[in-house]
């Protein structure tokens, strides 16, 4: 098991918002998708965000994973505040600090599974032999050692999402974030993919997942729930050794 | 950091990823480009088949044609060049210049069963090294046949065959022109057209025959040329010429001529001005080839616009900064420019050549048109290659990302 305090944050927090918010322009119309959440997500944790579509669950996901920038509040990241970035290095916090799981895989679909594991490390500039070395090592890891130079058209929805799996960690990220990963698969590949993230967890990987499958949710062991972009509910899972 | 050998080698593997869109773009800029090459070669072979042309005419010599005569904006009388003109300028011109009339009509010819219609030329001998033809069969007549109105006829090369009779059987025996009976002495070489009038069809007779035997005693002279050795004695000539024709006509050196004198070289400007237009219009058609492929260059560049802003949403979501989208824009759209445009300039040549052979028209490649042709479309194609994606890099990774 890796040791939990390698970050820059003393305190071993990972996510800190404060009245985080994301408001949109939608024709005549602003949707406040995000409307003021606070929380707080340590190293280690599993976090299940809740709720149903439209509660601005994967607005917040995309704030948390520097996709999207917030319309107002404050966002740190290992103690950094990300909202004082510039547009590089948010493309390097994302590069470096995020690894992020999308419900559609996005994917390179003329790639190779090996040349998608292995853009982040391109951008980060790492050289093409430890490059492909680490991607090879994350392929495996998943479970798809070998499928490496299949295309994700020749691949299984499963397969796909492990391939953004081992893309996603092949950084060695201080964040794993899933948003509803298991959206586009069946009930037998969601359950291969919800054990590879506890597995994960298990050794030491902070994640944050988006469902609205209370089952799913209940790999994590806390879950918050939103409710028109605000946080309803906050809890942790029984049983769960924190 | 992300250095520039892995942005080619990134823009390299998405450009043999998308292997079809690739070679659309390149198709685009490879016709463009061909086609302009192309057709400029196409118009500068006609602008330089045309100065051939006029140099088979001869350089150095002048044309001596009837004129009009006006008076207050009327044309008045009829102004005639005639054989006496002619030999004024021979005999008073010397043995520097060489002078051949021109009597010219379309009359009937007939040989055994074959009919034609053919120009007939009725002129001096010195007409054969004047225009400088070669003969194939025979001889040319003579002064003293010319003198003694004999009916004795030279060929054009393509006579022959309308007389259904080969050049060689021909020498000997007798044609009717006009229904009056005439020796051929002798079959030319080939000329090649003039463009308005055939050399190769038409029948050469002696003028003083042509004047009192076939054509009516019609003393109208077409032409008379005047040969000089050298291109420097040109000018000297013409103002012989001048004096001489005037006193002939009786016409004070300070009013106008009833004649004019003219130098091939007129004719060189006239036709290389033709031309030049000819060229132009086939380097219009040419650019709007060009437009049609940059339109294609840019219509596939924006139509892939969609699947690229995704693209590029995915990459920027796992680290990359604006600048390495926009540099892996940029080489790939490099590289298919470079690419389309050496294609396109090796088309280009491909086609001209092939014009050349097929349909024996010369065509001579114009370096400006290649220039012109490879840069036009390397600056479509590296601006419509960069500026959706240039658009995109500035989204928002998520916006980039949901882009319909």
């Amino acid at each position: 098991m890796k040791t939990l305090n390698s970050g820059s944050a003393g305190n071993g927090t990972v996510i800190r918002t404060e009245n985080l918010r994301k408001y949109y322009i939608l024709g005549a119309e602003t949707v406040r998708a995000v409307r003021g959440v606070d929380m707080t997500v340590e190293r280690g944790e599993f976090v299940a965000i809740m709720g149903p579509s439209g509660s601005g669950k994967s607005t917040f996901m995309n704030l948390i994973g520097c996709l999207d920038t917030p319309t107002a509040g404050n966002y740190w990241l290992n103690g950094r505040e990300v909202s004082e970035l510039s547009d590089n290095q948010l493309a390097r916090v994302r590069n470096r600090d995020i690894g992020f799981v999308f419900q559609t895989f996005n994917l390179l679909p003329r790639a190779t599974a090996l040349h998608n594991v292995e853009l982040p490390l391109i951008y980060a500039g790492m050289r093409a032999k430890e490059r492909r070395r680490r991607a090879e090592e994350k392929l495996v890891r998943v479970g798809l050692g070998d499928r490496m130079m299949h295309k994700p058209p020749e691949l299984s929805g499963g397969q796909r999402q492990r391939v953004a799996i081992a893309r996603a960690l092949v950084n060695d990220p201080a964040l794993l974030l899933a948003d509803e990963p298991t959206g586009n698969l069946d009930s037998r590949t969601t359950g291969e993919i919800v054990e590879i993230l506890s597995a994960l967890n298990g050794a030491g990987q902070t994640i944050l997942l988006v469902t609205h499958e209370a089952d799913i949710a209940s790999a994590a062991f806390r879950q918050v729930h939103l409710q028109d972009g605000l946080v309803e509910r906050d809890f942790m899972n029984e049983g769960t050794p924190a | 950091m992300f250095t520039f050998r892995e942005t080619v080698n990134v823009a390299l593997a998405s450009i043999r990823a998308n292997a079809l869109r690739s070679g659309l773009t390149t198709l685009g800029i490879v016709i463009g480009t061909g086609a302009v090459i192309t057709m400029v070669a196409l118009g500068e072979g006609a602008q330089r088949a045309v100065e051939a042309q006029i140099e088979r005419m001869g350089t150095n010599v002048l044309t001596v044609r009837p004129g009009q005569n006006w008076w207050r904006g009327v044309a008045s009388g009829s102004v005639r060049l005639q054989e006496s003109d002619a030999q004024a300028l021979r005999n008073q011109m010397g043995g520097l210049y060489d002078i051949a009339p021109e009597i010219e009509s379309r009359l009937q010819v007939s040989y055994l069963r074959w009919n034609s219609n053919n120009q007939i030329v009725g002129t001096w001998p010195s007409y054969f090294s004047i225009h400088e033809r070669a003969l194939t069969h025979g001889r040319l007549f003579s002064e003293g046949e010319a003198q003694g109105r004999q009916r004795v006829a030279v060929l054009g090369s393509d006579v022959p065959e309308v007389l259904g009779t080969p050049g060689a059987l021909l020498v000997g025996r007798s044609i009717q022109i006009r229904g009056i009976r005439f020796e051929v002495v002798g079959v030319l070489a080939e000329k090649g057209s003039m463009g308005w009038s055939n050399p190769d069809e038409q029948i050469y007779i002696p003028l003083s025959t042509a004047l009192y035997r076939v054509m009516g005693n019609r003393d109208r002279l077409r032409a008379i040329y005047v040969a000089a050795p050298s291109p420097e004695q040109l000018d000297p000539a013409w103002a012989e010429i001048d004096r001489i024709i005037r006193r002939e006509h009786r016409i004070r050196p300070a009013e106008d001529a009833d004649f004019q004198i003219q130098q091939a070289s007129d004719f060189l400007e006239t036709l290389g001005e033709t031309a030049e237009t000819f060229t132009m219009l086939l380097a219009g058609i040419a650019g709007v080839s060009l437009l049609v492929g940059g339109i294609g260059i840019m219509n596939i560049m924006l139509v892939s616009v969609t699947e690229r802003t995704r693209e590029i949403g995915v990459r920027k979501a796992l680290g990359a900064t604006r600048k390495a989208i926009l540099l892996q824009f940029l080489v790939e759209a490099l590289v298919l420019c470079v690419l389309g445009g050496i294609l396109g300039v090796a088309a280009g040549l491909g086609s001209a050549e092939l014009v050349t052979k097929l349909y024996g028209r010369d065509t001579a490649v114009a370096p400006e048109a290649v220039a012109v042709a490879m840069g036009f479309s390397a600056v479509i194609g590296l601006f419509f290659g960069i500026w959706p994606a240039r658009r995109a890099s500035v989204l928002d990774p998520i916006d980039a990302l949901r882009y319909e």
